[in-house]
Parts: C-alpha cells; sequence; structure tokens
C-alpha cells in the first residue's frame, strides 16, 4: 500500500505543500511567499508607471513640472514674504531638496491608501501576497524621484553649489523615505478597508503633516533645545538627512532628531507589518 | 487506491459570515456611535449588533473531502449553497473560521476571467500584467505567449490599448491568458459563462484538454450539461454542507428531483429558485417575482415530452408589484452545449409596438411554438424576465423539451434540430441532350 502511494504522489510537487487554517496570534510575513511572487511587484509597480500619465496632454513632463512649480511657489509665498532663516543656502535649494523625498512619500500616501478600493478585484477574486498592493504604488513613485534628481543637480549647477563628501549616505537616506512611507501606507491602506473615512482624511493630513515637516520651512526655526523632538515626525529625519547629504546643512544639529525619527519608522514598521497581516485576513470579506 | 494519495483535502471546514453575506465597509462614524451607545460593551471589544446567532450564517458547514490527483470535480448547488466561498477559501482569497484545507500542488483559480486587466495598457501588456496576478512567471508567459495570442485571436490588436477593444474580444484575451496556466491544481468559478456560444464552446474544449493532462480540476458551474460532460465525480453542496458526493449523475439527478414537482414539466416554489441563476432587483423593493413557469401540451396539461408534430405552450406566471415602466420577458431554448436554438420574447408580439408598461397585478404571458418545426431535440428551457431599470431574473433549465421528431409523409429521419415542413419543388430545368 506504501508503495502504491508513492507512486499516485509521483508526478506531484510535494515540495509545495500548502495548509489553510484559520490563523490567530501573531502574523509574520511570509517572506519566501513574497519572493516567490517578486515579478509581481515589479509588474504592479511597472503598470503604475505605464499609467500614471496616460491621457494627459504633455505626459511624463508632469514629473518634472510638479516639483518645479511647488518649489517655485514656495520660494515666492515662504522664501520672499516669510523672511525665514536659511542658513546662507538659496532658498529655493533648500526647498527642492526636502520637496524630493516629500513628494515621494505624500504621492506614496495618496494612492497607496486607496490601493485596496482601486484593486477590489485583486483582493476578492484571486489570492495574491496583498502587501504588495500598497507598496508598489510607493516603489513607482521612485521614478519621479529620479527625475527630480536630475532637476536637482541642475539646480545645484545653476547656484553653483557642490554635494559634501555625505551625498554616497543619499540611498540609505532614501532607503529611509521609502521604508517610512510604507510604515504609514500599510496603517492607512488597512484601515482604509474597513473604514473608508480615511481616504478623506488624506488631503487634511497630508497638509498638516507638510506644514509640521521641514520642508518649506529650515529646522532651523525651532529654538535648538527642542529642535531634536520633530524627529518625532520621521519625515523631519528624512528632509534633514537629504538636506545634509546634499547640501552639507545643519550637521551638527539633526543627530538626534534622525536618531529619534529611526525609532519611530522603526516601531510603525514592525506595528504595521503587524496590524496589517492581522487586518488582511479579512479584507475579501469586507472590502 | 490509499486514502494518502489526495492532492486536495477538506477537513471540516466552516466558513461564517455576517448576514447580507459580505460585512459592509463600516464608517467611522458607525463605530463613535456605537462607542458612546453602548461604552460598556465596546470596551469589553463587543459589538452589540451581530453578536446574536441569527446575524451570522454559515456559508460553509463542515465540509469534508478528498480529490486525488488527475481527478475532476465538479461542484454544483444552487445559489448561495456555498460553492463560490469553497473556492474563495481554497484559493485562500478569504479564510476559513474552522477547519483545515491541505493542497499539495501549484494552485491557479480562475474566479474570474481578466482579473486585474487594465484598460489602457495594450493587449501585451495585459497578457503579462494578468499572468502575474494568476501566478504564473514572466518566463512561462514569453513561452507561452504565441499561444496565448493565438487562442484570443487578437494578434493584430496585440500593440493596441484593451479599451479599444470590444467587449468579446477582453473576453477571449482574458481566457486565453487563464486557459494557459499550468498549475496541478486548477479551481474554474463559472467562467464559461461568458462570450457568445462559439467562444463558449472553445473554452469547454480548452477545459477538456486540461483534465486529459492530468491535471486536478475542480468546476463550479450551473450548466449542468458541462459538468456532466467534463466531470465524472461531483460534490452537490446545500446551505453550505455537502449534500452528496459520487458520480456526477447522481448528484445531478437529487440535485434537480429535490426540485421536481410530482408531474414534470411545471416548476414553482422552492423548485423554480433552484433554477434561478441570476437575480438582479432592488432587494427591499422589488418590481417583480416569478412564481412559476409550466410547460404545456395542446390539452394544456404539463409535460416535457412532446412529438414534434405537438404544440408547444410555454407559460409564465408573475406577479408585479410596482409599477414597471418596460417590461420584457425572454425564453430561451439551448442546447446541451448551451447553444441557443430558439429565442421568443414578449415584444415579438407585433400588437406591441415596444416593451409594454405593467401596473401592479399577476400576469401570464405565454407563447405557443407552432408544430412540425423541430426534428429530435432534447432542449432546455431558460427564461428570463427584465424590466427596465435594470432589474433581472434569469431562470435556467426550468424544464428538457424531449422532442422526437413524428415525421413528414414518409420520412421519418429527424437527426436535425430543427426539421420544418418546407414547401420543396422539384422541376426539370432542361432536358438532357441526347447522344449522337
Amino acid at each position: 500500500m506504501a508503495t502504491a502511494t508513492q507512486a499516485d504522489l509521483g508526478h506531484v510537487d510535494t515540495g509545495r505543500v500548502t495548509v489553510i487554517k484559520p490563523r490567530r496570534g501573531w502574523a509574520s510575513l511570509d517572506l519566501r511567499e513574497l519572493w516567490d511572487y517578486r515579478e509581481l511587484l515589479f509588474f504592479l509597480v511597472w503598470r503604475d508607471v505605464k499609467i500614471r500619465y496616460k491621457q494627459t496632454a504633455i505626459g511624463a513632463a508632469w514629473v518634472i513640472v510638479q516639483p518645479l512649480l511647488q518649489a517655485g511657489i514656495f520660494t515666492i509665498v515662504f522664501g520672499k514674504f516669510g523672511h525665514l532663516p536659511t542658513s546662507g543656502v538659496p532658498y529655493s535649494v533648500l526647498t527642492f531638496t526636502a520637496l524630493l523625498p516629500w513628494l515621494l512619500f505624500v504621492n506614496a500616501l495618496t494612492s497607496s491608501t486607496r490601493s485596496f478600493v482601486d484593486n477590489q478585484a485583486l483582493v476578492t477574486k484571486v489570492y495574491v501576497p496583498r502587501i504588495f498592493l500598497p507598496i508598489a504604488p510607493v516603489l513607482s513613485g521612485l521614478v519621479d524621484f529620479a527625475v527630480g534628481c536630475v532637476v536637482l543637480v541642475g539646480i545645484l549647477a545653476w547656484y553653483g553649489i557642490v554635494p559634501p563628501l555625505q551625498v554616497l549616505t543619499l540611498p540609505f537616506f532614501l532607503l529611509f523615505a521609502i521604508l517610512t512611507a510604507i510604515a504609514v501606507t500599510l496603517w492607512l491602506s488597512a484601515l482604509n478597508v474597513k473604514y473608508r473615512d480615511v481616504q478623506y482624511t488624506i488631503p487634511f493630513l497630508s497638509q498638516a503633516w507638510f506644514f509640521a515637516t521641514p520642508v518649506a520651512y529650515s529646522a532651523l526655526v525651532f529654538p535648538a533645545h527642542l529642535r531634536m523632538w520633530i524627529g518625532v515626525n520621521p519625515m523631519a529625519g528624512v528632509v534633514q538627512g537629504f538636506r545634509w547629504a546634499i547640501i552639507g546643512d545643519q550637521a551638527a544639529q539633526v543627530g538626534h532628531l534622525m536618531l529619534l525619527s529611526f525609532g519611530v519608522v522603526l516601531v510603525l514598521l514592525v506595528g504595521g507589518i503587524e496590524y496589517f497581516r492581522r487586518a488582511e485576513r479579512s479584507f475579501a470579506d469586507v472590502v | 487506491m490509499s486514502s494518502e494519495s489526495f492532492i486536495v483535502r477538506v477537513e471540516q471546514l466552516r466558513k461564517r459570515y455576517r448576514i447580507g453575506e459580505r460585512e459592509p465597509y463600516k464608517a467611522l462614524r458607525d463605530v463613535l456611535t456605537e462607542l458612546f451607545r453602548a461604552p460598556v460593551q465596546f470596551a469589553k471589544g463587543r459589538r452589540t449588533p451581530g453578536q446574536h446567532a441569527r446575524d451570522w450564517i454559515w456559508a460553509l458547514d463542515d465540509v469534508s473531502f478528498d480529490v486525488r490527483q488527475g481527478e475532476v470535480v465538479g461542484l454544483i448547488g444552487p445559489n448561495g449553497a456555498g460553492k463560490s466561498t469553497l473556492l474563495k477559501v481554497l484559493s485562500r482569497i478569504t479564510e476559513p473560521t474552522e477547519g483545515q484545507v491541505t493542497l499539495r500542488g501549484r494552485v491557479g483559480s480562475l474566479l474570474e476571467v481578466g482579473t486585474g486587466f487594465h484598460p489602457e495598457l495594450t493587449g501585451r501588456e495585459n497578457i503579462f500584467l494578468n499572468g502575474t496576478i494568476l501566478g504564473m512567471r514572466r518566463a512561462e508567459i514569453v513561452r507561452r505567449f504565441d499561444e496565448i495570442v493565438e487562442f484570443a485571436g487578437v494578434g493584430r490588436f496585440l500593440d493596441t490599448p484593451v479599451k479599444r477593444y470590444s467587449s468579446g474580444m477582453q473576453v477571449r484575451l482574458a481566457f486565453a491568458v487563464a486557459a494557459h496556466l499550468e498549475p496541478e491544481i486548477l479551481l474554474v468559478d463559472e467562467v464559461l459563462a461568458v462570450g457568445d456560444a462559439q467562444f463558449q464552446e472553445r473554452c469547454l474544449g480548452k477545459m477538456r484538454d486540461v483534465t486529459r493532462e492530468g491535471r486536478t480540476v475542480l468546476f463550479v458551474s450551473h450548466n449542468l450539461a458541462a459538468v456532466r460532460s467534463l466531470c465524472p465525480r461531483a460534490l452537490l453542496l446545500e446551505k453550505g454542507a455537502l449534500a452528496y458526493d459520487g458520480p456526477t449523475d447522481g448528484a445531478v439527478a437529487l440535485y434537480l428531483g429535490r426540485g421536481r414537482e410530482p408531474h414534470a414539466g411545471v416548476v414553482e416554489g422552492a423548485a423554480l429558485e433552484r433554477r434561478l441563476v441570476k437575480r438582479r432587483l432592488y432587494a427591499d423593493a422589488p418590481f417583480f417575482h416569478c412564481s412559476r413557469i409550466a410547460v404545456l401540451d395542446e390539452q394544456g396539461f404539463p409535460t416535457e415530452s412532446f412529438r414534434s408534430d405537438e404544440e408547444i405552450t410555454i407559460a409564465v406566471d408573475y406577479g408585479v408589484l410596482r409599477p414597471v415602466p418596460s417590461f420584457r420577458l425572454l425564453v430561451t431554448l439551448i442546447d446541451s452545449n448551451s447553444v441557443p436554438v430558439l429565442r421568443t420574447e414578449t415584444i415579438d408580439d407585433p400588437a406591441l409596438d415596444g416593451p409594454p408598461a405593467l401596473e401592479p397585478g399577476s400576469y401570464r404571458s405565454q407563447v405557443t411554438i407552432p408544430r412540425d418545426l423541430f426534428g429530435d431535440a432534447r432542449l432546455d428551457v431558460n427564461v428570463s424576465l427584465i424590466a427596465e431599470v435594470n432589474q433581472v431574473l434569469d431562470y435556467a433549465g426550468v424544464a428538457t423539451l424531449e422532442i422526437r421528431f413524428a415525421g413528414h409523409g414518409r420520412n421519418a429521419r429527424g437527426k436535425a434540430y430543427l426539421r420544418p415542413e418546407l414547401p420543396w419543388t422539384t422541376e426539370l430545368v432542361g432536358a438532357a441532350t441526347e447522344r449522337a
């Protein structure tokens, strides 16, 4: 009988046994599965990039125009009339440096939060690792980010600013920005499945967050002894990191701030993954 | 064969839903209201509504079965019996409440064709996107790309955005991608119910190929003929529980038998409900309901067997509950491959100049199909009631007409769906010239 069983299973891939049962308690990430589906993540990102500017008159040019327009507005409103301290760096450089990671973050916030509502069929009609759905828009924002970097190089050249050696740490801060975006959107996208209210609060949330983050102003507006505490907002850490790496700004004053931001992102990310994995169990029934 | 040779094992599977099948998504406001209305229960983590047993429904209730490798199993049962829920649990879309499923091998599930299709992307791009969503590797898609394109027949439009495709082309492309999945276990839900008859026939053909390749298939369908021809074994689900597991003929007989009235030709009540395959109504205030569908002979007696020289009358009784601005009733006779052989509808009545408006009340619409039209034929009767503002009731297989060709004059060969008596003439149009 035993041999018969062996024969029956002859060409079944016994290596891949899936057991489906109700999960309770702690939920960890199934990394092997994520690796198996890596091509799907690539295609989701690729789809986002591909359709982003379809049926627009100037197409991909929006990638350049958006941050430029915004930096221009800030330069006029805050730089000219606000008389904010800039520690000697041209205001537009200060702003544009911060806008790059900020736009990456805020665009991700808007599209990732809606990702389950926009991709309902991917939740209710097929099984895919759902964690990819909010992550894909974050990664597709990297295309815009890359283009923004080219523009930034142009601006730096225009002002004759040579970045210091620590510009080599930029990839690290980019990773920091991506992780921050993922950590926040894991929470928001999962909450939005259950409470559609979340997606309507995004415009206000991102506005408030924007003013709480030193994007349009320098962190120097805060008194020195309080400055590190704005690191509770991880985007403050990201933005200050970018400024430090690109224009060597405020090097001495941001160490603690960055460490604090780091810790906050770590907590948000681990909590976000856990919350997401738990909430995910009922996505298909609720969305 | 040993019981350990299973490729799919389902053990005491149960799945509970809130009434209304899916939990409606909640607004934060509702949570806050609950918080203020019943702070104590809220603090205990209990929502006041939904805790009573009557608010929950077991969509799957203690279902257990094994499937061996290479088996093709049909899954039949009335609407809401839990067929789709079972497939969703097996494809890991939704989690079971209790019980366990063990799957040995790669699972491909086709609960919908074209999941993830994006209208702005081209056919080529969608093949890759949809393929990866279904779990194919990029290399695999590249390898089978030409086959997919050929099966879909969209070669010339590969680089056109899918939004410019006709809906038929979209469905063909979507099915073509799905049909080239190569999982060890394939779960299919009613996807054959799309596209025109010719395409459906091709899909069924493809399904047959798949089953011949030794793949394990679980197939949900309302098309009993398709289930019968594809699956040697069938499971019958009723109210979430497994009512039958065995040879397909037995499952089908049991399924239909439950609904059959003592005399064939009339379906009403629960039996009629069981044949409902599509319902689109405003649930709280439906515009109409159907109470009885009957197939009658010339004397007005219900029956399902006819001779080709008898008239066939199909009568539908229904109630209109609210004024309906435009009403249509369709009768379609289909063969065992779901190919429509005859269709007729109320607005074919030459006295009408459009779909009539109906006031509330009880109605009977009936149509008589003339004698001497059919040959030997075995046809299923489908009935659809359609009203303006998008209200639909579709019944499938309310009766199976067994029509026996009675012969015209001396000719008794009737192996054709249609065998009408037509005015033939034969005349000599030129005399043969005599050989010199």
